[in-house]
């Protein structure tokens, strides 16, 4: 019971990181409608950029992935502008090379600077909890509070601010809401900015758990696809759901089937649901 | 008589002459040999992907796993097990023909960027395989001493000349394939597909049917190459079917150009070369590569070859054109009781040798 505890806080930790790198792929599919498969490259980016301001700077930890995402959210705009904006027009393959290309230059930018070695980021805040007998570091109970927060503040800015709400008005009708004024360039540019920064808080968030190398987006990259086709691609709900579910499945198989199997569960995921259903399980009827 | 015409088939010719005349220039030189060689192998999966992204407009980033089965099958038959090259060769081209045709039960199922999100979990499981399966594999430490294919005493393959005319010959056959396909009712399938899956499938495509033959071709081909490699290389690591080799098969074949039958070997041929440019900083090659990708992708997404084909459609076009014009003129002057129609005979006869109107690559 208590390892069973201890794995289920794993898993929502775990599953917070995944919800936040999720929602921000599934927000630029929805207004893109192209698979950004630079991702999980960027979420690489983010957590590098952390550690250089955690480490080499010595900014707060806080203060670290809040200038990181900032900076990446600049990197996302400026991905959108160079390399997304002049392919809308282009058939889809185009966009998936076109974002492959992205991110290896992104990997091999990363091994430019911090080295192809793998890199610790020191944990800043130490101490566990103790949930019912399970010992839970504070990192991971750092991470679910911040994964709730950042996912309340989203929903808030989606559904309520003038901003967001174009975001969703572009995801229902491109045309109609460029007829009522949203510009959908700008959007284009706020979403991907956005996804950006979602993915750095993520990886800010576990950098201290995992160890940084430039291909750990890679792996991540496969499992944020796996859960958004799961929940659908471009569903807010649905990468949430998604995220904690395959989350806390690979932390249970990891547990109790077999630790090097954990990895896998996403992939068995993915093919089974394309499988059985080659469009998602829970996709909303969309218009192209 | 058309084809002598025919610019296309000139062009292919003069390249194909041209990369068969390089050991005459090389022969001395065991490293050139074995770069243009191993190019060759390349081009071979690139083929493959060819049939997948270029025909069927599906992009399979599996490319560089099925070049890895093709390649550790080999590998690991002709050390471990002790196979003679061939039978290892043909078991593992059969092997991925097999794994790619599993593949492709799913995948023909699925579509755009579901097929790409797909077949790059595909991709990345045989990776993993390939790279933790380590008491087959021998995961990090790789495989080493591939045998060279026997030569039943009549070639030695350990000859860099004679392993290039082998891979060469391959080569020409999967050419040889990819214009057949083209020119056949399969290849026009593929390309329906390509401009409008919904579209096909009301005109009574079998589009699931037709993607799962493309995947499970282009894996083949991957196989071939992969295998190819493995021999001429004689050592072979996971990095041999990881990600990065299948987007330097997207690098050569935008170069070249979808779609096309002679791009994919063009562009591996000066892909390889520019590779071997950035040789001496292997690692961060692609940050120059990866903004020449995307740049490519955007301002010149037909390649090279895909460009030739424009002009000689836009001249061909011009002289149907000048011809239909002519003989318009001629008909009127014939009305009136003017000049024969011998004209008319020696017009038309420039019409047909003009080539079939190729159909319109897609932009």
């Amino acid at each position: 019971m208590t390892l069973f505890i201890q794995q289920l806080f794993n898993g929502l930790a775990l599953g917070g990181v995944y919800c936040l790198a999720a929602i921000g792929l599934t927000l630029v599919f929805g207004v893109l409608r192209i698979p950004n498969l630079a991702h999980g490259s960027l979420y690489m980016l983010g957590a590098y950029i952390t550690y250089f301001f955690l480490t080499t700077i010595g900014v707060p930890y806080i203060a670290a992935i809040g200038m990181a995402a900032i900076i990446l959210f600049v990197l996302g705009v400026g991905l959108e502008r160079l390399v997304f904006h002049p392919l809308r027009n282009s058939p889809h393959t185009h966009h998936m090379i076109a974002a492959v290309g992205a991110m290896f230059f992104f990997q091999a930018l990363a091994q430019a600077i911090w080295g192809a070695d793998f890199r610790r980021m020191d944990t800043p805040i130490t101490g566990e909890l103790r949930v019912l007998g399970a010992e839970i570091s504070a990192q991971r109970i750092v991470i679910i509070i911040t994964a709730v927060i950042v996912l309340a503040l989203l929903a808030w800015f989606i559904k309520r601010s003038i901003h967001g709400q174009t975001i969703e008005a572009i995801e229902q009708d491109r045309i109609g809401a460029s007829l009522v004024g949203i510009n959908p360039s700008m959007v284009s540019m706020l979403t991907l900015g956005l996804s950006a920064l979602l993915a750095t808080i993520a990886a800010g968030l576990v950098a201290p758990i995992n160890l940084l190398s430039p291909t750990m987006g890679d792996a991540l990259n496969l499992k944020v696809f796996a859960i958004i086709i799961l929940g659908g691609l471009g569903s807010l709900p649905g990468a949430i759901l998604g995220g904690f579910v395959l989350a806390i499945a690979e932390t249970m198989t990891a547990t109790y089937v077999s630790s090097a199997f954990g990895d896998t569960v996403a992939f068995i995921v993915l093919v089974a649901v394309l499988a059985i259903k080659p469009n998602g399980l829970f996709t909303k009827a969309v218009q192209r | 008589m058309n084809a002598l015409k025919n610019p296309r088939i000139i062009g292919t010719f003069a390249l194909v002459v041209l990369i068969a005349a390089a050991p005459l220039f090389f022969a001395h030189e065991n490293y050139a040999m074995r770069v243009i060689t191993v190019g060759m192998c390349a081009a071979i999966a690139v083929y493959g992907l060819n049939i997948i992204l270029g025909f069927t407009g599906q992009l399979s980033l599996a490319q560089g796993g099925f070049f890895g089965i093709g390649a550790y099958g080999v590998g690991l038959l002709t050390t471990d097990y002790d196979w003679s090259f061939w039978s290892a060769f043909a078991v593992s081209v059969i092997g991925t023909a097999v794994i790619g045709y599993l593949c492709g039960l799913i995948a023909l199922r699925t579509k755009d960027e579901y097929f790409a999100i797909f077949t790059m979990a595909i991709g990345f499981i045989i990776f993993l395989v390939i790279s933790r399966w380590e008491s087959v594999t021998h995961a990090h430490s790789g495989v080493n001493n591939v045998k060279f294919p026997e030569g039943g005493g009549l070639v030695d393959f350990g000859s860099p000349v004679a392993m290039f005319y082998l891979v060469f010959v391959i080569l020409l056959i999967c050419v040889y394939i990819t214009y057949a396909v083209r020119r056949s009712s399969v290849g026009r399938t593929l390309l329906t597909i390509r401009t409008s899956e919904d579209l096909a499938d009301a005109i009574g495509v079998r589009v699931g049917f037709s993607k799962q033959l493309a995947f499970a071709a282009s894996a083949v081909f991957g196989g071939i190459g992969g295998g190819l490699y493995a021999t001429v290389v004689g050592f072979i690591g996971p990095d041999s079917a990881s990600l990065d080799k299948t987007f330097e098969f997207l690098m050569f074949i935008l170069v070249g150009g979808m779609g096309t039958v002679a791009g994919p070997l063009l562009g591996s041929m000066i892909v390889t070369f520019l590779f071997e440019l950035f040789q001496d900083f292997q690692a961060y090659r692609f940050i120059v590569l990866g903004p020449i990708i995307v740049a490519l992708v955007i301002f010149a997404p037909r390649g090279i070859i895909g460009y030739l084909g424009g002009f000689v459609d836009k001249r061909n076009r011009r002289r149907r054109v000048a011809a239909a014009r002519r003989s318009a003129e001629a008909a009127e002057s014939a009305n009136r009781g003017g000049p024969s129609g011998h004209d008319d005979a020696a017009d038309s006869h420039v019409t047909r040798s003009g080539g079939p109107a190729a159909p319109e690559e897609k932009k």
